[in-house]
């Protein structure tokens, strides 16, 4: 199979897609830019020209309503943000409107196909609210789908699920894994939302992972192999719905469990994935769960203090140990360097 | 006389809500519409079945005049399966696609801006079906709007944007929320919509101020802003008058002068005046829409439940 970069992925996907339904459009602030959203944009503005994707003002609230208003007159539209934190400014829409839109009126005011995506950010300085990851907040709701695609063939996958979906889908892409390669399909293969993937195997301990934070995960597993210690790698892919079965069931196997997200602790994803192992696979934990989160206070900008910031791949590892009684201090240096410097 | 008949029910279905909110079996906050019916009739006579109308919390009228069932309001005040949103929404959260009503919101400024993509895609699509959104002169103190208006302007789209100025955000006058001198019609034309101000009480009005935007919105010429001057009679939430409860924020005398200038009022005035109708054939007209709407009522009071076997539909 060949192999894609995430953008490449984004963007075949959502080609692909608007190639097969014309009733796809794409908006937000810079998508017809020439750097085209990081250049998931770019061949679908070259290809289906102004017409379908076009860029607007930063209106975040009502331009997601105005999106919502022509899903429900039978549009596809795909709104676009190239931070997460310009999100927060949608909420309303969001949560008040599209999440609701079936239920709330008894199925009696149509579909709701409608698909945002969003950029995190992370590193180089971003700072307090260019580096925020919303899916925690996102997901608390229901009505809304929310994805977390780690690999370039589920960043494809998911666009296309997400394209085909008859309720609002939100995908958090992140920005540090736009150039990450991997083998991706020609065909416009839906990933299904709703399930995770179990990307390695292994019998020891489970890590539980999203996004940026699965592939480091992916990294902490090949030092954690090198110690004898057979990590088994879930990436989570879909936070609402959450596969709950995934989980448990490989939590039921390792009795081991570590959780790693891409934002907080308190109320976030790892708190939920644990909530469910101690509610759901109590009897078979044979040591407290771990989880790793952003530190707990705002993104920093100094890169002296991001550094103590972020968790890596080494945190993921020393977790895995711990839980697994060994020493932590084994892990050595196998962080790898933060080459990122734009664009934004 | 079409037009009246249209007053007369949506006028009797609020005050027989009014009368019966007091038994404690709507369990919902309503928000009547009361004194406003002229506005919404007005603009939905100048619309056709194919035209979309999406409102705010005060949304029984437009729901009503768009061709919404009394029945269905009424199960759904009721809480019942057979309620347009499957007594799902309530008061504020009403629906009826085939007419229309595509749906209503509590949340100033939010149902606007899905109204505003409406017409996007009908832009998209061609043709000439436009969209209007309803709201109160309290949605101007958010900036939602400005951003729709802004939009609409920019892409010239086919939405008709109807403010309802009744005076009172909630209990908040208006030297409140807008500096002295500051005027809504002109708010829209800075941002190069076409604007109007009309006396929402006076249903002809209304309804030939509709008729041009809609020709012109058909005629794909760009948005327009309407604003219909108007007043609520009863209490912002709830079936009483502020004076029942003591409040203060308007005076009863206020109340009573907009009373007199009631939209149904002068609607059968003007029948009369022209020689369309008797005072005697108004009074029968007005009796027969109230056992309509009783009977109505009554049904929905009677209508099934939804069974809680279906909590979890439509996720």
């Amino acid at each position: 199979m060949r192999t894609l970069t995430y953008a490449q992925a984004l963007s075949e996907g959502l080609v692909q897609a608007m190639d097969r339904d014309p009733a796809i459009f794409v908006t937000g602030i810079a998508v017809d830019y020439p750097s085209g959203i990081f250049g998931t944009t770019v061949e679908a503005a070259q290809k289906f020209g102004p017409k379908r994707v076009f860029d607007s003002p930063a209106m975040e609230n009502a331009l997601t309503g105005i999106c919502i208003g022509a899903a429900a007159m039978g549009k596809r539209p795909v709104m676009v943000h190239p931070r997460n934190d310009f999100m927060f400014l949608a909420f309303d829409q969001l949560i008040n409107v599209a999440a609701k839109w079936s239920y709330m009126f008894n199925g009696r005011t149509g579909r709701m196909p409608l698909v945002v995506r969003a950029v995190i950010g992370k590193g180089w300085g971003q700072g307090a609210t260019h580096s925020q990851s919303l899916q925690a907040p996102l997901a608390h709701f229901p009505g809304l789908s929310v994805v977390m695609p780690t690999f370039p063939e589920d960043a494809k996958g998911l666009t296309i699920a997400a394209l085909q979906h008859d309720g609002p889908v939100i995908i958090l892409e992140h920005r540090s894994l736009f150039g990450v390669t991997g083998p991706v399909s020609e065909d416009p293969t839906p990933t299904p939302i709703g399930k995770a993937k179990v990307v390695r195997s292994g019998r020891h301990v489970t890590i539980v992972a999203t996004s940026f934070m699965a592939y480091e995960a992916v990294h902490a597993a090949e030092e954690l192999a090198r110690q004898g210690v057979e990590a088994e790698i879930i990436d989570l892919r879909s936070i609402r719905p959450l596969d709950e079965e995934t989980i448990l069931a490989s939590v039921r196997k390792t009795g081991h469990l570590v959780v790693a997200d891409t934002s907080w602790e308190l109320c976030g994803v790892v708190s939920e994935v644990a909530a469910l192992a101690a509610e759901k696979a109590f009897q078979y934990l044979k040591a407290p769960v771990k989880r790793i989160a952003l530190a707990n206070c705002p993104a920093p900008v100094s890169q002296k203090l991001e550094e103590v910031f972020y968790p890596k791949a080494s945190t993921i590892a020393r977790a895995a140990l711990a839980t697994l009684g060994y020493d932590p201090g084994n892990i050595g240096e196998i962080d790898r360097m933060d080459q990122f410097k734009g664009p934004y | 006389m079409a037009l009246h008949r249209e007053l007369l029910r949506i006028r009797s279905s609020e005050e027989t809500i009014a009368a019966r909110y007091k038994d404690q079996e709507m369990r919902t906050p309503t928000h009547l519409g009361t004194g406003q019916e002229a506005v919404a009739v007005g603009v939905c006579q100048a619309l056709r079945l194919d035209d979309v109308v999406f409102s705010h919390h005060r949304c029984h009228n437009h729901f009503l005049a768009k061709g919404g069932s009394v029945f269905q309001l009424a199960s759904e005040l009721y809480g019942r399966a057979t309620g347009c949103s499957g007594g799902r929404g309530g008061s504020v959260h009403l629906t009826d696609r085939e007419r229309g009503v595509v749906f209503t919101s509590a949340i100033l400024g939010e149902a606007s801006a899905v109204a505003t993509g409406a017409a996007l895609s009908f832009q998209m699509d061609g043709g000439d079906r436009v969209a209007v959104t309803f709201f109160g002169e309290g949605s101007m103190d958010e900036g939602a709007i400005y951003e729709c208006l802004n939009y609409a302007a920019i892409k010239r789209l086919p939405v008709l944007y109807v403010c309802e100025n009744n005076l009172y955000a909630t209990e908040t006058r208006l030297d409140v929320r807008q500096a002295p001198g500051s005027d809504l019609c002109e708010r829209a034309r800075s941002f190069r919509l076409t604007a109007e101000r009309i006396d929402g009480n006076d249903i002809v009005a209304v309804l030939e101020a509709s008729q041009r935007a809609v020709d012109q919105l058909r005629r794909g010429e760009g948005p327009v802003f309407l604003e219909c001057m108007t007043y609520r009679w009863r209490e912002h939430v709830g079936p009483y008058f502020d004076h029942e409860l003591d409040r203060t924020y308007r005076s009863q005398q206020e109340v009573e002068e907009w009373i007199e200038r009631c939209p149904i009022k002068r609607s059968g005035e003007r029948l009369v005046q022209q020689g369309l109708a008797t005072r005697a054939e108004l009074d029968v007209w007005a009796e027969a829409i109230q056992a309509e709407v009783t009977t109505a009522f009554d049904q929905a009071r009677q209508a099934p439940w939804p069974e809680v076997s279906t909590l979890f539909d439509f996720v």
